[in-house]
């Protein structure tokens, strides 16, 4: 029972899932009641987190594999959030689209409890499992749509993630030949012992591991799938994508790498190797971004800028002393932000592609006119994303550029003030158009209640934290405590 | 009493009181607006008298704890020296002169008074914060209200006036936001004050570059030429209030900035770029003075005369002498008072005629004899007649500069010379000359408002003209400070 307790979270949102197929099955005429099961089922997992971060005794449970401790609530909380702006961004789309709404919602749902447990998973082979817990419904789900280019996606997302789920089986299988375990502390221990005779061996099981989750992180050079997948994807679902398993696989090589890897002949490698991916990924996301025409391609790459702009944070473990886990917290802190702005920004656009039939930069002409809230929402995220104050995303950024200059990477930080400025410029591009370019098509655009209620949730996020930021800051620093050594 | 916030946050306050207001009784908004800066002008004219002259460091500090960003303590920090103090008025006196210009506006009157609240709290912010990321935050939060006042109560090409006026604040800010993280980075702190005695070394780019950063982002305020594009078409395009604002007040944020970050933070880097600041002031002055002499829009005329009179602040900048930062800091204060009657008048001119095209106007001396009478006071002003405030700024600046760049003095005093050669043909042809049948029937009748702005803006040009130790007793000590730094 203890252990089904620890577990909670994640069961809530299970149950959720099940009782969605079941109501789609057996009461088909109730449908629309299928998302408020989804969001209830979320609520109570949120709920049971903070239950959890109430009673503070933080716990292992099924034999350690799984660790309860503030580092995974944070995420818990994360990842109920984005699950619940999710589905409400899918509301409408789903209702038009007609056809397995149950599943869609389960499978949503499903995903969510991968995540989460992914964010608690200390061993291996759980982290693997989790990993496939939250794949495989987003391969389905991405291939959603009706259209060719959904099924693309989706197939494209199945490929290189197999491919991708085979390296990282690879990288761990090399660290278990080495150390002779799959739980990460004990790694740690193994290494510390006499890791430094298969120095080679680990760097090759790193290498294969950071491709691994590479690919979910979407970073240079395992971004390929990124463009096609987020334009051809329906969008509440590329939304998810672009948010979920980004932030889980930040979380999963936060744990792995400080838990199990942290000694200090590795550390200096993997930090490097983390350092060019940033910079690699920022430069390259950045140009490519500038140049694209459809708004969820470009949000595509930037999504890829972004996370080499996270792995600054990764990159700065070389800072010593107390604030050690500057970099992590960073993370965390980016993870957040980033999660709601970028919601905020897909769900707006999801809001306007529905009615004007189009993802085309050129068309959001005179957005401005047609629908103010949206647009000032969408302007709002956007800026939020290019990090200029006061939004939240300034604050994610002052901190982790901060962290990368306390680890003496001032480098990768102005590649990174850089590729802001880079970033900056096709994101107002979008704001200039919305307000300055003239609409063919003067019609306003309603905006149906569970859309603006995402919205108004994301945006208004990015605006408190923007000016109030302390609370999600010492919640990041809180939650990384756990790695403080 | 926290002065400073309720100084700060009241007009915000009373906008978010505004908005609150139902449609109904949306003619109401302009009282809540007059009460708001009456409110400010008063607390704000008693805390001028309460500020000890003497008192070398900040007044009226309030200082709390806003985020920790690693080792960074961001505060919530604010105060005034006697380089902002008159700063603070200037921006108070010229927030209820706008209001009250602004009554007769009726389209939309709730957004227009909000937006003209928030736009008065943004810049009373970046005057009073002493934090360097407070500042930006009330620098970018007044160009929200600027866009919506000028692309909805504009005229002519309003919008694409106020997106120009956005878009170069913003590429200008983006500037100087680099250079403060690079400040903040090699600090460790925010604190205007701590920034401002530091001595930077190692920066992680070089110090000149940190401060060519942060000079674009005042300079494209202030403005200086090359820089100045956006700003006659912001002020030709904007409503009356709004230009006031502008030219009064906005303008000031760009010259503040300078004296008080660039100047004060990096003395050594100034010092070296002297020749640069004072030749640009000049340039400004006498490009400014000559592009305004071809003007054919009063409007436009008197933005680009600004160019040219803010010229004249860089020149006693790069002086870098007490002097000349004294006389750049009157100058401010005496443009933002001058300039402000001149667009009110105009403002009311054009009210009446609904022109701006000098060649259309003409003879109007004989039916307004108000207008006239605060036209040509504000143009005498503009001109640097003796006994206005003008004057007394002029001097200053070319008695501190005239040591170090005697070049850059003769140019500026060519600009003051074309600067009465444009005020009197401007007036010549504006309301004087031959009776224009077509303005047959047009008067000056006016409203208590009207009068009540025209009357005290006159009597503070004169106050100033005539008793400038009121001001230079406040500016000179905290000029000192900055000085002592430069020297050293």
């Amino acid at each position: 029972m203890n252990s089904i307790d620890l577990a909670g979270p994640q069961i809530a949102v299970l149950i959720a899932a099940g009782v969605v197929l079941l109501i789609d099955a057996l009461m088909p005429q109730q449908r629309r009641l299928l998302p408020f099961v989804a969001l209830a089922g979320l609520i109570a997992s949120a709920l049971w987190s903070a239950s959890w971060a109430g009673r503070g005794d933080y716990q292992d449970a099924f034999g350690g594999t799984l660790s309860l401790d503030q580092y995974a609530i944070f995420f818990y909380f994360l990842f109920a959030g984005i699950t619940a702006t999710v589905v409400l961004a899918s509301i409408d789309w789903v209702n038009r689209e007609g056809r397995g709404q149950g599943e869609y919602y389960a499978l949503v749902l499903t995903t969510c409890s991968g995540l989460m447990f992914l964010a608690a998973a200390r061993d291996l082979v759980t982290i693997f499992l989790a990993l496939e817990l939250s794949s495989i419904p987003q391969y389905i789900l991405a291939g959603w749509g009706k259209d060719q280019k959904s099924s693309e996606a989706g197939l494209k997302y199945l490929l290189l993630g197999a491919i991708a789920s085979a390296l990282l089986l690879y990288g761990m299988a090399l660290l278990y030949g080495v150390t002779g375990t799959t739980f990460l502390p004990d790694i740690a221990s193994a290494i510390q012992a006499n890791g430094e005779h298969y120095r080679a061996l680990l760097v090759l099981s790193m290498v294969l591991m950071i491709a691994g989750f590479g690919f979910k992180m979407a970073i240079v050079p395992f971004q390929m799938w990124v463009p096609d997948v987020y334009q051809g994807a329906p969008t509440p679902v590329a939304a998810f994508l672009s948010v979920g398993s980004k932030a889980a696989a930040f979380a999963v090589v936060i744990r792995i790498f400080f838990v199990a890897l942290p000694a200090t002949f590795l550390s200096d490698d993997w930090s490097m190797v983390f350092a060019i991916l940033a910079a690699v990924s920022m430069t390259l996301g950045n140009l490519m971004a500038v140049v694209q025409t459809d708004i969820k391609r470009m949000l595509g790459y930037s999504s890829i800028a972004q996370a080499g702009t996270f792995m600054i944070g990764l990159a700065a473990i070389s800072v010593t002393g107390d604030e050690f886990t500057l970099g992590a917290s960073g993370v965390l802190l980016f993870t957040a932000t980033y999660a709601f702005t970028n919601l905020g920004a897909f769900v707006a656009i999801i809001a306007i592609s529905q009615k004007i039939g189009s993802d085309q930069i050129k068309d959001y002409a005179g957005m401005w006119k047609r629908s103010p809230f949206l647009s000032l929402a969408l302007a709002f995220c956007l800026v939020s994303l290019t990090g200029i104050p006061p939004t939240a995303g300034f604050w994610a950024k002052l901190y982790i550029f901060n962290a990368g200059i306390r680890a003496d990477l001032a480098w990768l930080v102005i590649i990174g003030v850089a590729n802001s400025v880079v970033s900056g410029y096709y994101y107002l591009s979008v704001v200039r158009q919305m307000f300055l370019g003239d609409a063919e098509d003067g019609r306003t655009i309603r905006t149906s209640p569970s859309i603006g209620m995402a919205l108004g949730a994301a945006t208004l996020g990015v605006l408190i934290f923007g000016i109030l930021p302390m609370p999600l800051i010492s919640a990041a620093e809180n939650a990384v405590e756990v790695f403080a050594r | 009493m926290p002065e400073l916030t309720v100084l700060v946050f009241l007009p915000i306050a009373a906008a978010v009181l505004i908005l609150l207001l139902p449609k109904s009784y949306e003619q109401q908004s302009k009282w809540i607006a007059l009460a708001a800066s009456v409110a400010i002008l008063a607390l704000s004219v008693q805390m001028f008298f309460g500020f000890e002259l003497h008192h070398s460091g900040y007044q009226f500090v309030e200082r709390h704890k806003w985020v920790d960003v690693g080792q960074f303590n961001l505060q919530y920090f604010l105060g005034v020296d006697g380089l902002s103090m008159p700063l603070v008025v200037l921006t108070t006196c010229l927030t209820l002169a706008s209001v009250l210009v602004s009554f007769s506006v009726t389209n939309r009157p709730r957004a227009y008074y909000a937006c003209l609240m928030v736009l008065a709290s943004s810049v009373l912010g970046v005057f009073v914060a002493l934090d360097f990321l407070l500042f930006f935050l009330f620098w970018e939060l007044e160009l929200f209200p600027m866009f919506l006042l000028i692309a909805v109560w504009g005229s002519g090409r309003k919008e694409y006036s106020a997106t120009k006026f956005v878009l170069y604040t913003i590429a200008g800010s983006a500037f100087m936001l680099v250079g403060i993280l690079v400040l903040a980075f090699n600090a460790n702190t925010f604190d205007i004050e701590v920034l401002g005695k530091t001595e930077f070394h190692g920066t992680l780019i070089p110090l000149g570059w940190v401060f060519f950063l942060l000079f674009v982002g005042f300079a494209v305020k202030l403005p200086i030429v090359p820089l100045h594009t956006w700003l006659p078409d912001a002020h030709g395009d904007a409503p009356t209030a709004v230009s006031v604002m502008l030219a009064g007040v906005l303008l000031k944020m760009g010259g503040y900035g300078l004296i008080r970050m660039c100047i004060t933070m990096m003395p050594g880097v100034a010092e070296d770029w002297d020749i640069w600041l004072a030749g640009i002031g000049a340039v400004s002055v006498l490009y400014g003075a000559c592009i305004t002499l071809r003007q054919t829009d009063v409007k436009r005329l008197v933005a680009y005369s600004s160019v040219s009179h803010m010229g004249l602040v860089l020149l006693g900048i790069g002086a870098l002498g007490n002097t000349g930062l004294v006389g750049a800091t009157y100058q401010m204060l005496a443009h933002g008072l001058i300039t402000g009657l001149m667009f009110v008048m105009i403002g009311l001119m054009y009210e009446r005629t609904h022109t701006r095209e000098i060649s259309r106007l003409g003879g109007l001396a004989r039916q307004m004899p108000l207008i006239t009478t605060g036209l040509v006071f504000a143009g005498f002003g503009s001109l640097g007649l003796p006994a206005l405030a003008g004057f007394i700024a002029e001097v200053t600046v070319f008695l501190g500069a005239f040591q170090r760049f005697e070049w850059a003095v003769l140019m500026s005093i060519f600009g003051v010379v074309l600067s009465a050669g444009y005020v009197l043909w401007m007036l010549q042809r504006v309301v004087f000359g031959p009776v224009k049948h077509e303005w047959d029937g047009v008067t000056d009748q006016h409203h208590w408002w009207e009068h009540t702005v025209v009357v005290g803006l006159v009597a503070l040009v004169i106050l100033l003209g005539v008793y400038p130790k009121m001001m230079t007793d406040m500016i000179g000590p905290a000029i000192d400070n900055i000085v002592v730094r430069v020297e050293s």
